[in-house]
């Protein structure tokens, strides 16, 4: 036998103390590989196992395997605490001032007017309602004509609509989204619930608060026994998810050619009434253009700015700064700040 | 339409304390906007009196006419004033501010040096004392029309309310005190009395006495009167009470004959012309203008007439623009002694249009296009005719008519249409009372069918829910309640809406800033910019806001890149900016769609032929990027924009939509023509990207090498959303291959001639390295490629044999050949 028990028990004890006298884990490794390795005293010790007499083999045995197990329980406990030591240490050398600038990704964002068509759509989207859309340069017909808006009407004269050349094609850029409502009645049997936001022209000139090129959304709704009532609620819902819950409307009588009752929608908003947009219950004659049966369905549709929504709600003074595409403006809207 | 309570009240008793809030609301409430209500006289306190000029002393040697006024205020005593005004005469009776009077405007008046003479007092004209615009003189009382010393704030009715109304184009009729007094009284359950009731037409019978009458056009105008009256006293002058009626309407005063008619139209909504009967050949006839025809209109104007005007013409020529302008050649003036007076209910549609043809907006075009009560053409000639014999000292010839008053039809109505129809419940009664308030006739057939018969000023009465606003507005909108419809579930976003947002989140979410710009361009800066061709054939504006910027555009491009422009000028210096909208272009064959009905459905030819009158506008979306990507920091060195992220991006869109994008190379302005992509889906292009043109790029002063992509929403498929087979979970085999071919052959030739070789199981194929410093021309391009086989792992063999596959592939189509 060339280890004796007494041998062992020396080479545990040698093993213990380099483990207790390792301060660096690079010392514990060394450590590791002198009295825990393939070369070490306690693993000689276990490869001798095999050639010693079987009498001596239970004792010897349990010599070595206790040896070894309390080496290995000391080798773990002083590499936790080392480890722990180092982890507490590097977290304090390795500190960072976070407060540096974190991202040089410019900030994007999208215009407030996507971020308010996208709002109303999803809105009236769980209401049932689908999003219509249609041509900016479109027929007069479908942009005056079916909307009984006559020929001569003052809506059709040359300070408000742009109109395309040569005269003779019929073309002009929307006034309204309305177009798009007769698209839609044409096209579909009620029940029809729709909203229609989109981009539209009128001859004013760009100042503080009007624009040439504005948006508007609108919303029509043919069924069976719709009713002024409807139209009401249907407005208060709007203004209410826009403006906040407490927000009031109001009607006031008015006139447009296409609907008949029709009202002026104002509504309540920091101490005043402001006006919003136009509506009322779509005139029988559009529906009858439209080939929709007006003894079985009646309607309303209502319009709105969408430039003059954002304004208000934002307390934007500037029509300019809507139009002129001066990135600070997106930009302080984010993703969709509302 | 202006109006002072003061004439209102004739005809209706409001209360001494309504309030203004009261007051406006009671026109909002029944469909009147107020623009503005104006309590006149607040900013004027006396003493304003009556003064009688005693002497004038003229003072020479100043740069403008000064006298030296002598009046007689009353009590006696003689006081004197400077006043640069010289419209009067010793005698006249004048408007005499004294000291302590304070004028609007806090113009205090008071005894003060000047000229060198004490002026103890002002001579006011109407500028001066707010009650009209006129400036040009002094005001000069009607002789005799009060003592001196009398208080001129009373006899000038100066203290008044004047409300201004806005008044619907449905509603001509509110265009004039009847009008807008009924509305009242409605509003606020006051009686009414209503003008015309006390004019008495049967005092000026038809006759063949005076100018006499024909309609030639019956379509034109459904009936005429000339009344003619003589020895009008051309001197006589219009009594304060009219003229100051006139003036709070906002109207001049300009001759008594005149202020007559305007005063008739003010208070009954009936514009009247009153020609210079002396003036007129013949008799009168209301007709087409036909060719070649002229007028020298009331404004001095020399008009060449369109053949398919009206007008009121004698024998020999027109002497009035009907319904719009009289003719100077018959114009009343200070010598006009016999009157003929024209009262016509003419066509509203003509009317609008002569008066748009000639841009020429009166207060009579104005009234006539919305439409005036038939029955006022008798009516209010004969008021007119009337108050000339009272204040003018006229004597009657004789009158005229020609045609008949048309009057709208009777409405059958069922009156439990409106709650109905309003959502809320309306008793019949009220119904009822409601439409005889408004004028309407109601006489009931039975509970379902009651025949109304609407006032003759109401045209626009016709059907039931014509009806039913005027019931409503009358209860009252805030009657009605509040209920909430609902649509069928599964509405939402269709697919291409839904991908829109997807995408503009997508860009925004990568430091892009949306925005909106005007479609309207510059043709020469879009040519300036290289579009020729298809893709620079615009739309031109017929009224373009400025000739600057006449036509549409054809790409964003333009647009988005002046407003690079701006941003950089206002210190951006990194721009990624986007817009997604829609272009126009002017490319295909399209055919007006000629006459359609407006009164019935369009059968599917017409229909056809509208839809195809409209061109096609893809919904484009575009980008331009200056600058860096990633600015400098404490951290990093920044990272430019390139080309590279250009495409990217560009790509990115394009696969973020389902779509399968590739590329190949394009030199479309305005990109540099060697950094140009074309993106295609399935061979077809959908977009471009790339680096611009280093011509765009100085002509703009945009920092070197900026960047723009467009694509083409519109043209991008719909990709059905696919219900993926379970994910393959056996391990990948990569293989890198590192080639070298010649400079001119491209990245993606060789990328998809090694796809093609590869086989089946190739999963994807990615470029990690390209050197051009090969030499020789040539250039070394490296892909990972990467196989996977869904029931197996992959053997070395099986993977080497793929390799050599898409090696001999690339070898065969580009000419590659593996780099050792």
């Amino acid at each position: 036998m060339s280890i004796s028990i007494a041998e062992v028990t020396e080479s545990a004890k040698s093993a213990l103390l380099a483990i207790a006298g390792a301060n660096e884990l690079s010392d514990l490794k060394s450590v590791k590989i002198e009295h825990l390795g393939d070369k070490s005293p306690l693993s000689k010790a276990s490869q001798a196992l095999g050639k010693i007499a079987a009498e001596e083999k239970a004792a010897f045995g349990k010599v070595v395997g206790s040896a070894k197990a309390e080496v290995s329980a000391a080798y773990e406990a002083r590499l936790k605490v080392l480890e722990a030591e180092r982890d507490s240490r590097v977290l304090i050398e390795e500190r960072v001032d976070v407060t540096l600038p974190a991202s040089n990704i410019p900030k994007g964002g999208l215009h407030p007017l996507t971020i308010l068509t996208n709002e109303i759509s999803d809105l009236f989207i769980g209401l049932g309602y689908r999003v219509a859309e249609g041509p900016e340069l479109e027929a007069e017909w479908l942009n005056f004509d079916a909307l009984n808006i006559p020929a001569d009407h003052p809506a059709r004269t040359m300070q408000d609509t742009f109109f395309i050349e040569p005269l003779d094609s019929k073309l002009v850029l929307r006034t309204h989204t309305s177009p798009v409502q007769i698209r839609t009645m044409l096209e579909n049997n009620p029940p029809i619930y729709v909203i229609c936001p989109g981009r539209t022209y009128r001859a004013d000139e760009l100042d503080a608060t009007h624009t040439p090129v504005f948006s508007q959304v609108e919303g029509l709704v043919i069924d069976r026994g719709i009713t002024m009532a409807d139209l009401k609620g249907t407005l208060d819902y709007f203004a209410q998810s826009i403006f906040g819950p407490d927000v009031k409307t109001r009607l006031r009588p008015s006139f447009f050619p296409f609907t008949e009752p029709s009202a002026e929608v104002d509504f309540f908003f920091n101490g005043r009434w402001i006006e919003w947009g136009g509506c009322g219950m779509v005139n029988p004659k559009v529906l009858e253009v439209c080939g929709i049966d007006t003894t079985e369905f009646t309607g309303f549709a209502f319009g709105m700015g969408l430039e003059r929504t954002l304004m208000v709600r934002h307390g934007i003074t500037d029509m300019h700064d809507i139009v002129e595409g001066d990135t600070r403006f997106t930009r302080s809207f984010g993703l969709g700040i509302k | 339409m202006k109006i002072p309570l003061s004439w209102i009240r004739e005809f209706v008793e409001v209360p001494t304390d309504i309030s203004l809030e009261v007051l406006e609301n009671a026109f909002v409430n029944v469909g009147f906007e107020v623009e503005e209500i104006v309590v006149t006289g607040v900013d004027l306190t006396g003493p304003l009196v009556v003064a009688k000029v005693d002497s004038i002393e003229e003072l020479t040697g100043n740069k403008k006419p000064i006298r030296y006024v002598g009046l007689d205020c009353g009590g006696g005593k003689i006081r004197f004033v400077i006043c640069g005004a010289t419209n009067f005469s010793v005698g006249d009776l004048v408007v005499a501010a004294l000291p302590g009077a304070v004028l609007p405007g806090d113009f205090a008046i008071s005894a003060r040096e000047t000229y060198g003479k004490t002026s103890n007092g002002m001579i006011c004209s109407s500028r001066e004392l707010g009650l009209s615009d006129e400036h040009a003189g002094i005001i000069v009382l009607p002789a005799d029309c009060a003592k001196p010393g009398i208080d001129a704030i009373s006899l000038l009715e100066i203290n008044d309310v004047v409300i201004d109304a806005a008044v619907n184009p449905d509603r001509g009729y509110a265009l004039s005190i009847r009008g807008l007094a009924r509305e009242l009284a409605a509003s606020l359950g006051l009686k009414y009395k209503d003008p015309v009731k006390s004019v008495d037409c049967a005092k000026f019978k038809i006759n063949n006495n005076g100018i006499q009458l024909t309609i030639e056009d019956g379509s034109a105008v459904s009936v005429a009167y000339i009344r003619t009256i003589s020895g009008f006293d051309a001197k006589a002058v219009t009594p304060i009470w009219l003229s100051r009626r006139i003036e709070k309407c906002g109207m001049r005063s300009i001759s008594l004959a005149v202020d007559i008619t305007n005063y008739v139209m003010l208070e009954l909504g009936q514009p009247l012309h009153a020609f210079d009967a002396t003036k007129i050949s013949g008799s009168l006839v209301m007709r087409r203008a036909g060719e070649s025809s002229k007028l020298k209109t009331l404004d001095g104007q020399d008009r060449k007439l369109d053949k398919e005007d009206l007008v009121v013409a004698d024998k020999s020529n027109p002497l009035a623009l009907a319904g719009v302008m009289g003719g100077a050649s018959s114009e009343v003036t200070d010598l006009t002694t016999s009157i003929a007076l024209e009262a016509a209910r003419f066509d509203p549609i003509t009317i609008a249009k002569s008066s748009r043809r000639h841009k020429l907006s009166s207060e009579a075009s104005r009234r006539l296009e919305r439409g005036v009560d038939p029955s006022l053409a008798e009516i209010s000639s004969a008021r007119a005719i009337d108050l000339m014999i009272e204040l003018g000292g006229a004597n009657y010839v004789g009158s005229s008519k020609a045609g008949e008053p048309r009057f709208a039809p009777i409405v059958s109505f069922d009156p439990n249409f409106v709650s109905k129809y309003l959502g809320t419940k309306v008793t019949l009664a009220e119904i009822e009372e409601k439409l005889v308030v408004v004028g309407c006739d109601v006489s009931k057939k039975s509970v379902s069918e009651w025949l109304i018969d609407p006032p003759s000023w109401r045209a626009d009465l016709i059907l039931a829910p014509d009806l039913v606003e005027e019931v409503a507005r009358m209860i009252g909108y805030d009657r009605i309640p509040s209920t909430l419809p609902t649509g069928k579930a599964g509405a939402g976003l269709s697919a291409a809406q839904y991908r829109k947002r997807s995408v503009a989140n997508y860009l925004a979410s990568n430091g892009f800033a949306e925005v909106y710009n005007s479609p309207f361009v510059n043709p020469t800066f879009v040519a300036d910019l290289g579009f020729t061709g298809d893709r620079a054939k615009s739309f031109k504006l017929a009224n373009p806001m400025s000739e600057e910027f006449p036509e549409l555009r054809t790409h964003l491009l333009p647009g988005l890149l002046l407003t690079a422009v701006r941003n950089q000028g206002r210190g951006a210096s990194d721009i990624a900016i986007f817009e997604i909208g829609s272009v126009f272009r002017n490319t295909e064959k399209l055919s007006s769609p000629g006459s359609i009905s407006v009164t019935q459905v369009p059968d599917n030819q017409s229909r056809e032929a509208i839809y195809k009158s409209v061109p096609n506008q893809p919904l484009h979306l575009a980008a331009v990027v200056a600058g860096k990507l990633a600015s400098d920091s404490w951290h990093t060195k920044g990272v430019n924009f390139t080309w590279v992220e250009a495409i990217g991006f560009a790509k990115s869109i394009v696969e973020n939509t389902g779509n399968i994008s590739s590329t190949v190379a394009s030199d479309f302005a305005p990109w540099h023509p060697g950094r140009c992509a074309e993106i295609q889906v399935d061979g077809k292009p959908v977009g471009h990207a790339g680096e611009l043109h280093p011509r765009v790029i100085s002509l703009l002063g945009l920092p070197e090498r900026s960047c723009a992509f467009v694509v083409v929403l519109s043209a991008l498929p719909i990709v059905e959303s696919k219900r993926s087979n379970a994910l393959i979970t056996m391990p990948p085999a990569i293989q890198d291959i590192s080639l070298m071919v010649t400079e001119n052959v491209s990245a993606s030739s060789v990328e998809s001639a090694l796809r093609e070789g590869a086989g089946e199981l190739l999963e994807s194929i990615t470029l990690f390295d390209r050197y051009s410093k090969v030499g020789e021309g040539k250039i070394s391009l490296a892909f990972t490629l990467v196989f996977r086989a869904a029931d197996r792992t992959l053997t070395a063999d099986e993977v080497s044999k793929y390799r050599e596959s898409a090696m001999a592939s690339a070898a065969k189509k580009c000419g590659a050949v593996l780099r050792s």
